[in-house]
């Protein structure tokens, strides 16, 4: 009797627990309508704040750079106009698939992406980015037209609508200790040759007088972070020359990559090069690790985005104040002729933008960092995001922020590189303030500027297949040819997978941008 | 059974008056069927649990192994590719990561390779020849013996000079090396702490602590030991010589940076382990010997080491499975760099993965299972069955 009744009882208790156990769901259902009445009661009380109440999710990279300034300046704007933006940050190598996985499961845990805009035709062409354009055109505060038209035309804009707000200005330049090589008599570099005559003719010397022998070169070229825009700077000028439409990554008639091809294999052997005069852990150092280097006077040369010369003017880190110089990425005297495959002499046809006969393609690698919107979020949470972005990027905020090195934010604003004030009063001397825009405007008035990758899944080819294959090269595991033929095979695989037609349309759109 | 029966039969008349008689036998067949069912009852949650959490992700997986994902418009799409993540691993442009780059032998690679193949022949033979054999014994033999030699055939060629290990073989690198260092430094500590040592007791804790620790505060640990311009070996280093040297420059510099962390952190578990069957054994045979005139090597050649045979070889089984799984410390350490050098199995899967390659990441993962099961199970067959026969 007693075990059965147990055994009854204990089905029983099963049975509940099972029901209760789907039932469960039901109650939150049926809870549902209580936020939305809790935030109606809440509104009238907050009628002066235009966002009482709304939570804006933005997810970007671990920084500290260009999380922080979202972070600091979060606060503020809730005061303004009663927001709270959320900063979630993920590791670099995982941001882009974070945000398409999010977008395309439907996740929607996020209302606002600060990411590279080349990714964005992945995101824009399903539909989950929200069209700004209107947006913009009503936004007084942004003030559109002081952004350089370069960040405002290309990296904000796809297909002639704008998805992005630019937040940031980036372009690779090379940075120089002024005192070294003034010290040892030599000029800043013009050619990519003369980079390696530098780094080796002044390696080994104590640069910052801690008694320590010092490094000719330091070049982020840690895998998985964002080096592969390092080797694309020293190739580019091999492989362009022809003014910005001419592009550096494809062949524009067959879409077969450049990158098996006497000029690139020139281009990656200097590249290689540099680590010989470089830290010994070179190639396990990411772009934070180069700066911090370059700016406690460890390194002679250095190849960077627009961060080296604000973080070098910061007294709390910085040694190398007043003796840091920026020059546009060196060039070559002899790039690529398509037809042929190998290398020829610049003449007034082979380069006809040279300056003194060396062929420049400033590198605009990654676009800067933007802002942009869920479309599926809530039109008041996209209010408050976009509100959120305008804030940020408008030039009572923008201005300080640019001249600030840890923010990340390099300049892209007309009023940036034409006010020298802003940046004296950031703690730079007028001359170095000088060389540092100078750099900056050479590259973004060059018209044979090279421009970023914007096809689709551009992050395969380069974080993926590029990435891997530079890093081998490094550590020895490929030869140069295997190196060449690894990054052919692998972006011709993608090439084939996605269809060579398509992507040849998308990549040929982006070269015929008008600037 | 009976009793419980009659009693509930009594019961019921109690309740329910004349005229209860058909309701009696229903609800006592009731009864029946209900205590026939409850062993399955009790038992379907947890074997649901199990399916759900264990099973179903298994099969998942091997489908997603056999496709590709696509986004498209509003979503994404899982495309239906055959073997073709498979192929590309084992003979496409995946090939050189995943098992390596091949050369010619040396002559220190064809030795290796002749004595392993004579080794094995031998034992077929003797399996022949002895009383047990059967067809479906040499067949699974044989099957194991041509996996074996097939997979060691990859170390050498791929370990010679002009070759280079893929992540499978770095990753039978760390297992194995892995191993052997552990299980020997383990054993050393464990016999050492059983001594009447001052200080044992700390000791015996101090060993321990490794193994508390998150493999990442390990990974960034030895980041920092490893470095030698600035981590606090530097004195040590410069004293050395070593200031412009890397750990992580060299291919195995960084795996050897890797193995050190990882023996770091897992000596003490086979410590502990050995530590408890060092303690456990009966001292009978050990005072015996010592009246018979043996000296120490003696002892735990003939007494100490047989008795904790069988839980070494359980620790070892145990350790090998986990050891496979390896990711946190090259992850930190060098990001699986230099180049592709200290890329695990795992690893590859993750950064597969982590580029949206799923197809990709879960053929990976199912070759790795394979691996491990295969090597599990020889080991299991030959070397565990081996001591339980002792």
């Amino acid at each position: 009797m007693n075990r059965k009744l147990q055994i009854f009882a204990a089905f029983l208790v099963v049975l509940a627990l099972l029901l209760s156990a789907c039932a469960a769901p039901a109650p939150p259902a049926a809870e549902q309508p209580a936020p939305a009445a809790g935030e109606e009661a809440a509104a009238p009380a907050a009628a002066a704040l235009p966002f009482e109440g709304v939570e804006v999710n933005i997810i970007t990279f671990t920084g500290p750079q260009i999380a922080e300034p979202l972070q600091r300046r979060a606060p503020d704007f809730q005061k303004l106009t009663g927001a709270k933006v959320n900063v979630v940050t993920v590791p670099f190598s995982d941001l882009y698939q974070k945000v398409l996985t999010d977008l395309a499961t439907g996740t929607n845990s996020f209302d606002g992406f600060v990411f590279a805009p080349q990714w964005m035709v992945d995101y824009i062409v399903p539909g989950y980015l929200e069209d700004l354009t209107d947006r913009v055109a009503n936004d007084e505060q942004i003030q559109w037209d002081d952004i350089a038209p370069f960040f405002r035309d290309f990296s904000a804009t796809f297909n002639g609508r704008i998805y992005t707000i630019p937040l940031d200005g980036d372009f690779q330049m090379v940075y120089f200790r002024k005192d070294v090589l003034e010290a040892a008599g030599l000029n800043p570099p013009e050619t990519w040759e003369d980079y390696l005559n530098i780094a080796a003719a002044v390696h080994g010397q104590d640069m910052n007088g801690d008694g320590e022998p010092d490094y000719g070169s330091c070049i982020s070229k840690k895998r998985g972070a964002q080096a592969y825009w390092m080797v694309w700077s020293v190739a580019a000028a091999f492989l362009q020359s022809q003014g910005t439409s001419q592009g550096s990554f494809f062949d524009q008639d067959t879409f077969t990559p450049l990158t098996n091809n006497e000029a690139f294999a020139k281009a990656l052997e200097l590249y290689k090069a540099t680590t010989d005069y470089g830290p010994p852990d070179e190639l396990n150092l990411d772009v934070g690790d180069t700066r911090g280097l370059f700016t406690s006077g460890r390194c002679a040369l250095s190849i960077d985005w627009g961060d080296i010369g604000t973080l070098a003017i910061d007294p709390e880190t910085s040694v190398v104040q007043d003796k840091v110089g920026a020059v546009i990425l060196p060039g070559t005297p002899q790039v690529l002729d398509r037809a042929t495959g190998s290398l020829v002499d610049c003449d007034e046809n082979t380069c006809p933008y040279a300056v003194n006969g060396i062929n420049h393609a400033p590198f605009a690698a990654f676009g800067g960092w933007s802002g942009a919107i869920n479309a599926a979020a809530d039109p008041k949470v996209k209010d408050a995001a976009y509100a959120f972005f305008s804030y940020m990027s408008a030039p009572e905020q923008s201005n300080e922020d640019v001249t600030i090195g840890i923010t990340g934010f390099n300049p892209y604003r007309t009023s940036q590189f034409e006010n020298l004030e802003l940046w004296i009063k950031a703690g730079m001397s007028e001359q170095a303030a000088k060389d540092y825009l100078g750099a900056i405007k050479d590259s973004l008035n060059s018209p044979n500027m090279v421009l970023d990758l914007r096809i689709p899944q551009n992050q395969r080819y380069q974080q993926v297949v590029l990435d891997t294959a530079i890093a081998q090269y490094l550590a020895g595991e490929l030869t140069l040819e295997q190196t060449m033929q690894k990054i052919y095979d692998g972006w011709e695989e993608i090439t084939n997978e996605l269809g060579r037609e398509e992507q040849r349309d998308a990549y040929l759109s982006t070269l015929n941008v008008t600037r | 059974m009976r009793d419980g029966n009659s009693q509930a039969q009594g019961s019921i008349d109690t309740g329910s008056g004349p005229g209860a008689q058909p309701t009696r036998s229903r609800v006592a067949r009731f009864n029946i069927s209900l205590e026939k069912a409850a062993g399955s009852l009790f038992l379907w949650p947890a074997v649901l649990v199990v399916l759900l959490l264990a099973v179903f992700p298994l099969i998942l997986s091997l489908y997603l192994s056999l496709s590709r994902l696509k986004f498209v418009k509003g979503g994404f799409d899982i495309k239906f590719i055959g073997l073709a993540n498979y192929r590309k691993l084992i003979a496409g442009s995946e090939k050189t990561h995943f098992l390596g780059v091949f050369s010619e032998p040396s002559a220190l690679g064809w030795l290796i390779m002749a004595v392993a193949v004579a080794i094995i022949l031998y034992a077929l033979y003797r399996y022949v020849r002895g009383p047990d054999a059967s067809l479906m014994g040499l067949f699974w033999r044989a099957l194991s013996s041509v996996i074996g030699a097939g997979l060691l055939w990859l170390v050498v060629i791929t370990l010679s000079p002009g070759g280079r290990p893929g992540t499978s073989v770095v990753t039978l690198f760390y297992v194995f090396a892995g191993l052997f260092i552990q299980y020997v430094l383990g054993l050393g500590l464990a016999l050492l702490t059983t001594q009447r040592l001052p200080g044992r007791r700390f000791f015996r804790v101090v060993f321990l602590l490794p193994m508390m620790i998150t493999p990442v505060g390990v990974a960034y640990m030895f980041r920092m030991l490893t470095d030698t311009s600035k981590g606090p070996f530097n004195p040590i280093w410069a004293a050395i010589g070593l200031t412009n040297f890397s750990w992580v420059n060299d291919p195995w510099g960084a795996r050897l940076a890797v193995l050190i962390g990882d023996v770091w952190q897992w000596t003490p578990f086979m410590f502990i382990v050995l530590l408890a069957a060092l303690e456990g054994q009966s001292t009978e045979q050990v005072e015996a010997a010592l009246v018979d005139g043996a000296n120490r090597w003696q002892i735990f050649r003939f007494i100490t080491f047989p008795q904790i045979l069988p839980v070494s070889t359980t620790v070892i089984l145990i350790r090998m499975i986990e050891a496979f799984k390896i990711i946190d410390l090259p992850n930190v350490l060098t990001n699986g760099g230099p180049g592709t050098a200290t890329e695990s199995l795992t690893l590859h899967a993750f950064i597969a993965w982590r580029t949206l390659d799923l197809g990709g990441s879960a053929a990976i993962a199912y070759l790795l299972l394979l691996l491990v099961t295969f090597i599990a199970l020889t080991y299991v067959s030959y070397v565990r069955r081996g001591v339980g026969e002792l």
